[in-house]
C-alpha cells in the first residue's frame, strides 16, 4: 500500500492545483448561471489568455504574477467583445446550437494560435520556480502556494463584488429573473456581456497562476476544458459554491489518481466522475433541480 | 426529381470514371471525401435526422478501427470477417452510451458533453492497457493482397470508399422515406410531442446511437485497413469527433447529401491551403486556416443558415 505521507503531499498537491480550477469554473459556472449557455470555447480562451501571459514575460521580462492586472483587463475586454460581436448576435434557439456556436469559436481560436505561435511548448521561467516549503513529510512548491492563495483572494472578491455592487446584484438579479430584471429597468444585454466578460476575466487570472508552474501549447484549452466542465456539473452548474468545492475535489481526485493508478490511467478520473455524475445526479452537488 | 436523378447519375459517373484518367494524387484526395462523407453519415444519422448533438463520435470510430485491429493482430482473424465484428462492437458501444444517457434523461448540451466524456474515457484506456498497445498504437504488418483487405493499387481504396458512401447515402435515403427516419425527426422536433404521438422515443434514440455507432466503426475499421496504423489519438481523439460533426452540421444536418457536400469543401479548402502552403514558401505553416475556415462557416452556419450548405441547393424544405 501507500505510504501515508506520499498520500498526504498527494492530496496538498492536488488541493493546489484544484485552487487554480476553481478560478477556471467559477468563470463558466457565471456564465453559466446568467446567460444559460454552456461556454465550451472556455479551455480555449484560456490557452489564448495563457500564451498573453507568456508574450509578456518574453517580451518586456513581465513576472505572471505581476501580469495579473494586465491580463485581467484585457481577458475582461476580449470576452465582453466576443459576446458583443459573435455570441450574443448568434446564440439563440435551442441549447445545443449555442454550445456549436462555442465549439466553432473554440476551433477558430485554437487553429489560429497554431497558426501564429506554432505547436511548440512554451514555457516560463521564474527565479521562484524552483523554491520548495517543506510541510509535514509534503515538499510543496512555492508557486503552487502562491496561485492557490491569490486564486481563493480572486474568488472572494469576484464573490463580494456579486454581493455588494450594483452591478454585482444586476448580475445576480438577471440569472434568477431575466424578465423581471428587463422590467425593473436593468440592460439585460449589457449584462450578459458583462457577465461573459467577467467569466473571461476569470480566466485571464488563472492564466497568471498558472504559468510559473505549467505550459501553453496551441491544444492546452483541450485539456482544461473537460476539467472545467467535470468541476461545475460536480459542484452543479451555475452554483458558486459548487465550483469551490467542486474545483478543489477534482484536484485532488486527479492528483491521487495519477499517484494511484500512473500517470496515463490515471486521467481517467476526470471522465469517470463526468459520467458518473451526470447519469445519477446532473443537477450536482449544489445545484437546484431542473 | 428527374433532374437530381440525372445529377446524381452524372456525379456517379464522374466518380467511376475519375480513377482512370485523373493523377494519383486526386484520386487520394477522392478518397478522402468518400471516406469523410461516410463517416460524417454516422454522425448525420444520430445528431441530425434524431438531433442529438454528440462531441464524441470518435468512440465509434475508435472502437471499430480497434476491434478489427486487434481481431487481426492478437487473434489472427482475417480483416475482412473482423469488418463486421467491429460494427457490432460500434452498435454495441452506441447502444450502451444510449442507453445509459436516455436512461438518466440526458439531453442538449449535456448529451453533447457526456459523448465527449465518453471518448475520452476510451481515449484514455487505449493509452494504457496492454491489449491496446498503450500509447505505442498498434501496426498492422503490411501484406497487400485483396484477401487481406489490404491493396497495392491505391485505386481500390478510393473505390471502396465510394461503395461505403453510396451504402451510406442509401440508408440515409431510406430513412427520409421509412418510418424510423420520420419518427427520428419527430423526435428531434418535439420529444414531448413525439411522446404522445405513441412513439417510443427513448427506443427511437437509441435505435438511431446503435445504428450510428456501427457505421462510425465501420469507417474505423477502413481507416485502420487503409494507414495500417493506429493510436489513441487517432481513433479516439476529438480531432475525428469534431471532424464528423463539422461535415455534416458545415454540409447539412438531417439532409441526405449534407455530409458529403461538407466533406468536398473540408477537403476542397484543406487541398487549397495545402497547396498554397506548398508553392509560396512564406505561407509554408498556413495549415491550420482550413480548420480557422471551417470553424468561422460553422459559427455562421449554426447561427444564420441552419440547414448547411444543403440549402443552398434546394429551395424546398429539409428532408422531413
Amino acid at each position: 500500500m501507500l505510504d501515508p505521507g506520499i498520500l498526504f503531499a498527494g492530496v496538498l498537491n492536488g488541493l493546489l492545483a484544484g485552487g487554480v480550477y476553481v478560478l477556471v469554473a467559477v468563470g463558466l459556472t457565471l456564465i453559466y448561471g446568467v446567460l444559460h449557455i454552456i461556454n465550451f470555447a472556455h479551455g480555449s480562451l484560456l490557452m489564448l489568455a495563457m500564451y498573453a501571459v507568456f508574450f509578456l514575460w518574453r517580451l518586456t521580462g513581465m513576472d505572471p504574477y505581476a501580469a495579473l492586472p494586465i491580463v485581467i483587463g484585457g481577458a475582461f475586454a476580449f470576452g465582453y467583445i466576443l459576446y458583443r460581436l459573435v455570441i450574443g448576435r448568434l446564440s439563440y434557439g435551442r441549447d445545443e446550437n449555442i454550445l456549436l456556436i462555442t465549439l466553432g469559436v473554440s476551433i477558430v481560436i485554437d487553429n489560429v494560435a497554431l497558426l501564429i505561435f506554432g505547436g511548440d511548448t512554451q514555457t516560463i521561467e521564474t527565479p521562484y520556480a524552483s523554491s520548495f516549503v517543506e510541510l509535514g513529510a509534503a515538499l510543496l512548491p512555492l508557486p503552487k502556494i502562491i496561485s492557490f492563495a491569490a486564486s481563493l483572494l480572486l474568488c472572494i472578491v469576484l464573490g463580494l463584488f456579486l454581493a455588494r455592487s450594483d452591478t454585482g446584484k444586476a448580475i445576480r438579479a438577471v440569472a434568477r429573473e431575466r424578465q423581471g430584471a428587463r422590467l425593473v429597468g436593468i440592460d439585460v444585454d449589457n449584462i450578459f456581456a458583462l457577465s461573459y466578460g467577467i467569466g473571461i476575466a476569470c480566466l485571464g487570472a488563472a492564466a497568471c497562476l498558472l504559468m510559473p508552474t505549467y505550459y501553453v501549447t496551441p491544444s492546452s484549452g483541450h485539456a482544461f476544458v473537460l476539467v472545467a466542465f467535470t468541476i461545475v456539473v460536480l459542484g452543479g452548474m451555475g452554483s458558486f459554491a459548487g465550483a469551490a468545492v467542486g474545483g478543489l475535489v477534482i484536484g485532488v481526485i486527479e492528483s491521487l489518481g495519477g499517484l494511484l493508478l500512473g500517470e496515463q490511467l490515471g486521467q481517467i478520473g476526470i471522465s469517470a466522475v463526468f459520467i458518473l455524475i451526470l447519469l445519477l445526479k446532473p443537477s450536482g452537488l449544489f445545484g437546484a433541480r431542473q | 426529381m428527374t433532374r437530381l436523378a440525372l445529377l446524381l447519375t452524372l456525379a456517379f459517373a464522374a466518380a467511376i470514371a475519375l480513377p482512370l484518367v485523373a493523377p494519383g494524387y486526386l484520386v487520394d484526395v477522392g478518397m478522402l471525401v468518400f471516406f469523410l462523407a461516410f463517416i460524417g453519415q454516422s454522425w448525420n444519422i444520430s445528431g441530425g435526422f434524431a438531433g442529438q448533438t454528440s462531441f464524441g463520435h470518435a468512440v465509434f470510430f475508435g472502437t471499430g478501427a480497434y476491434t478489427s485491429t486487434i481481431l487481426q493482430i492478437t487473434f489472427g482473424w482475417n480483416p475482412w470477417l473482423a469488418w463486421p465484428a467491429a460494427m457490432l462492437a460500434g452498435a454495441i458501444v452506441g447502444w450502451f452510451i444510449a442507453v445509459l444517457s436516455f436512461r438518466a434523461g440526458l439531453r442538449g448540451s449535456y448529451f453533447a458533453l457526456i459523448t465527449l466524456a465518453f471518448a475520452e474515457a476510451f481515449r484514455i484506456l487505449a493509452n494504457s492497457l496492454s491489449f491496446t498497445h498503450a500509447g505505442l498504437g498498434m501496426l498492422i504488418k503490411a501484406d497487400p493482397r485483396p484477401a487481406n483487405f489490404q491493396f497495392k493499387d491505391p485505386i481500390w481504396f478510393y473505390y471502396l470508399a465510394l461503395a461505403l458512401c453510396i451504402v451510406s447515402l442509401l440508408i440515409a435515403w431510406q430513412l427520409t422515406c421509412g418510418r424510423l427516419g420520420a419518427r427520428l425527426v419527430a423526435v428531434r422536433e418535439n420529444e414531448d410531442a413525439a411522446r404522445a404521438l405513441g412513439i417510443d422515443v427513448f427506443a427511437e434514440k437509441v435505435k438511431a446511437l446503435s445504428l450510428a455507432g456501427a457505421i462510425a466503426a465501420a469507417g474505423g475499421t477502413f481507416y485502420a485497413q487503409k494507414y495500417l496504423y493506429i493510436d489513441p489519438n487517432i481513433a479516439f481523439g476529438v480531432d475525428k469527433s469534431i471532424e464528423m460533426l463539422l461535415v455534416t452540421m458545415v454540409g447539412g444536418a438531417g439532409t441526405i447529401f449534407g455530409p458529403l457536400l461538407g466533406a468536398l469543401a473540408l477537403t476542397g479548402i484543406n487541398e487549397a491551403t495545402r497547396t498554397l502552403a506548398s508553392i509560396v514558401p512564406a505561407f509554408k505553416n498556413v495549415q491550420p486556416l482550413s480548420l480557422i475556415v471551417y470553424g468561422v462557416m460553422l459559427i455562421l452556419i449554426v447561427g444564420r443558415l441552419p440547414d448547411g450548405l444543403a440549402r443552398l441547393f434546394r429551395r424546398v424544405d429539409r428532408h422531413a
